[in-house]
Formats: structure tokens, sequence, C-alpha cells
């Protein structure tokens, strides 16, 4: 893509090009501007619900997975102001849910780890809640861990528009807000779901599990042990861009 | 030889791996040795701690009274305390035992458990009162700065250790930040 300079817009003061009806976040990333983001994953349509990608448009925030990018505007994204937020946000997720990182089969491949290494997170800040949530390990093949969940919601999303099952629904208001399976006992094993969904393979925590393959890479060898989630995010951006852009 | 940092450590519900993490730093030691000397420490035995010391460490999360106790201890007598390890900061893996209530726990090891014999809630008081739940350290004191890690690396323990002596905010390197 050539840059137009009636399509760039800036970046923390770095023009960035951008195609029409690209979002802020894409255009960002395809430059190589990493942008923290927890519920979103670019193979799929973004939610903007996390609130991590948010950036300042002009003097506003927006989310910048569903901000689309407009010739001129000015956009910051790497201020002390906005680290500080995402920090917040992370940590709030962190005390939350039961996040067991040293137990945790996804540690090392998880994104919400990755992201708190990103943001330098030493500790949590906040008072543990400690909640007690249901754990579903009926299925032969898949288990749903909701300690470990941050209701990113993209396992309902990608069953809905993707997977076409409706497996995953979000049930509850506010901090009762759970994931619910769909099926008459409430559990996996009755439910439609298969390890060949989509919605199973790209939680970016531990909450959606395949089972039988815990701790099968290991240590040193993880997503994120090779590369920090700003550099493996944004060269799989590129990767996934020149492969349906050229 | 400028006069030494004073530094004491302590594990409360933890495993003793960060204090094993610590001593991994080897030959540094005695580079450290040179900065640092140590008040009450598993290392020395010295049980409590006399006077005011520059740095605590404390490890592990708090599941008992005496956990708190010797937390408070540690708070009064430490100008910087620093809380390390995944159970200190989070309460880690032992704070897995808040899924259930205390008396589910104590009926699964000592009631039910496979092997029990006699079975019978211990209640000697000689042992310390369990706490309801599993609390990190920030839960009950002020805690200057955040060691993560299960264990935090060695590396990480040198460049925290070098980074507090030298008066700076111990910031982890990326590479450096780790949580299990």
């Amino acid at each position: 893509m050539s840059p137009d300079s009636n399509r760039t817009f800036f970046l923390d003061g770095q023009e960035i090009p951008f195609r029409e009806g690209q979002s802020v976040f894409d255009a960002a990333m395809s430059a190589g501007v990493f942008i923290p983001h927890l519920c979103h994953n670019p193979d799929y349509e973004p939610h903007s619900s996390c609130r991590l990608c948010t950036v300042i448009v002009n003097g506003r925030p927006f989310a910048s997975c569903t901000q689309p990018a407009v010739a001129g505007q000015m956009v910051q994204s790497d201020t002390a102001e906005l680290r500080a937020m995402r920090r917040t946000l992370t940590q709030m997720l962190f005390v939350e849910g039961n996040h067991y990182c040293p137990s945790c089969e996804k540690s090392g491949s998880c994104k919400l780890q990755a992201t708190a290494y990103h943001l330098g997170l030493q500790d949590n800040h906040y008072p543990q809640f400690f909640p007690r949530r249901e754990l579903d390990a009926s299925h032969a093949d898949i288990i749903l861990d909701r300690d470990r969940c941050i209701l990113c919601g993209l396992c309902v999303r990608i069953s809905r528009d993707v997977d076409r099952k409706n497996v995953f629904a979000m049930t509850g208001r506010g901090i009762h807000t759970v994931i619910v399976v769909d099926s008459a006992s409430g559990l996996l094993k009755d439910s439609r779901v298969t390890v060949e969904d989509e919605a199973v393979q790209h939680c970016p925590v531990g909450a959606i599990l395949i089972k039988g393959k815990a701790f099968e890479v290991p240590i040193g060898e993880r997503v994120y042990d090779k590369e920090p989630i700003a550099a493996a995010s944004v060269r799989r951006f590129q990767a996934r861009e020149a492969l349906t852009h050229g | 030889m400028a006069s030494r940092v004073k530094v004491a450590t302590c594990s409360l519900a933890g495993c003793f791996g960060c204090h094993m993490s610590f001593l991994d730093i080897d030959e540094r030691l005695l580079d450290l040795l040179e900065l640092i000397e140590f008040d009450r420490s598993p290392i020395n035995d010295i049980k409590t701690i006399e006077g005011i010391v520059d740095f605590g460490f404390v490890e592990g999360g708090l599941c008992n009274a005496e956990n708190v106790h010797l937390l408070k201890h540690f708070r009064e007598h430490c100008r910087v305390l620093v809380s390390v390890g995944e159970c200190a900061i989070t309460g880690g893996i032992p704070s897995m035992r808040n899924h259930h209530t205390l008396k589910e726990c104590l009926y699964e090891t000592y009631i039910r458990g496979v092997g029990v014999e006699n079975a019978h809630i211990p209640d000697d008081a000689e042992l310390p009162l369990l706490l309801d739940k599993v609390y990190p350290l920030h839960a009950v004191v002020r805690v200057d700065h955040y060691l993560p890690g299960c264990p935090p690396s060695a590396d990480a323990f040198w460049h925290f250790l070098t980074e507090l002596i030298a008066g700076r905010d111990p910031n982890l390197p990326l590479q450096l930040l780790r949580y299990d």
C-alpha cells in the first residue's frame, strides 16, 4: 500500500497511512504500531468491549478497534494517561477472576498475562475478589474454566457468527456476568460444541481449553516466551494483511 | 566499607521457592554481601527483628493468624516492605482453597481424606488459627514494592535488589517480568 497524503492520520505524531474503511487499530497495526487489546482478535469482527485499545481521537476517547480511520485526525495512544488506564483495566481483570498463572496451562501463551507483561504490571493493586465460579469439565475434549474468563465474548461471537452454533452466551449483569452453555443441562457435554469449533480455539486466556494438550509446549518455547505480545501481534497482523491485501 | 543495607526475609504461606531462587544468584551472593547484611531471616535463623531494617522481603501469602502477626512485625520494623512472589502478591496456589469454605477444606483433609485414621480436626492450642481465606499481603499491610514470579528468577532478584539498593524504583524489564 503506498502512502497517500489524503489517506493518512497522525498517531502519537507518526503519520499512518490507511485504506478506506480501515479502523484506527488496523491501520496502526499495519504500520507496525502495537495497540494493546484483549477482546479483539483481528481475525474476527471487532467488539470494542474491553476498552484496552482506547485511544484519544481529536481529544476524545474511542475504542480504536471500531473507530474508523479518517484523514488528518490526531490520535494519541502511547501516553502516560492511556498507559495508566490500560494498567488499571488489566489489574481489575486479574482481581475479578481467579488467575493462578503458575498452575495454568495457558501460561506463556495467554494474552492477558502477556498484555500485563507489556504494561509492566508487577502487582494487581486492588483487593482480590476470589469469586467462586463453576468449572465445566464435563466434555470429553473441552474444558470451560470460568475462573480464567475475562468475558471478552470472543467465544460467544465466533460460535454465533462463524461456527453458527450459538454454543456460548453471557448471562447476568455486572460482576455477576458469566459464560453459559446452550444445552438443557447447561453442560458442555450436552451441547453441540466440538474441538473443531473455532470458538474453542481462540480463547485469549485459559478459560476454554482443549483437553490433553496441557504443557505440550515446554517453558521457554511458548508463544510469548519467544516474543513479547507487541512484536508477536504486529508480526501476525502484518502477515495476515500481506495475504489478504498483498 | 560503607555501612551495609540491612535486609530481613521471611516465608509465610509459601513454599520457600522464592528463597531458593534468591540463593540461585550463586556467586553474586558474595558481591551482595558487600552491600547487604542479613537481619531476621531463615538464612541465618534469627527469629525477630531488633530495631529497624532497611528492606523486608516477604514470601508467601496469609493463611493463618501467625502469618498476619509476622507480617505486621515486618511492617513495623522494615522501612521498605517488598511482596515477593505470586503467593505474596495474589495469594497464589494456597489461595486455591478460597474456592471452598474452611470447613470443607478441614473435613476433606482430616475427616473424609483417604487413609485417615482416628479422624478429627486438629485443635491443639499451639496451632495458629486458620484464616477464612488465603490473602495477599497488601490486603493487610501497606506494601511498597512487588517482585512477581513463581518464583522470581535469580536474575530478577539480582536486578530488583541492586536497583533498590541504588535508590531507584525496582521496575523489572520485560525479559525478567514473569508470573509463572
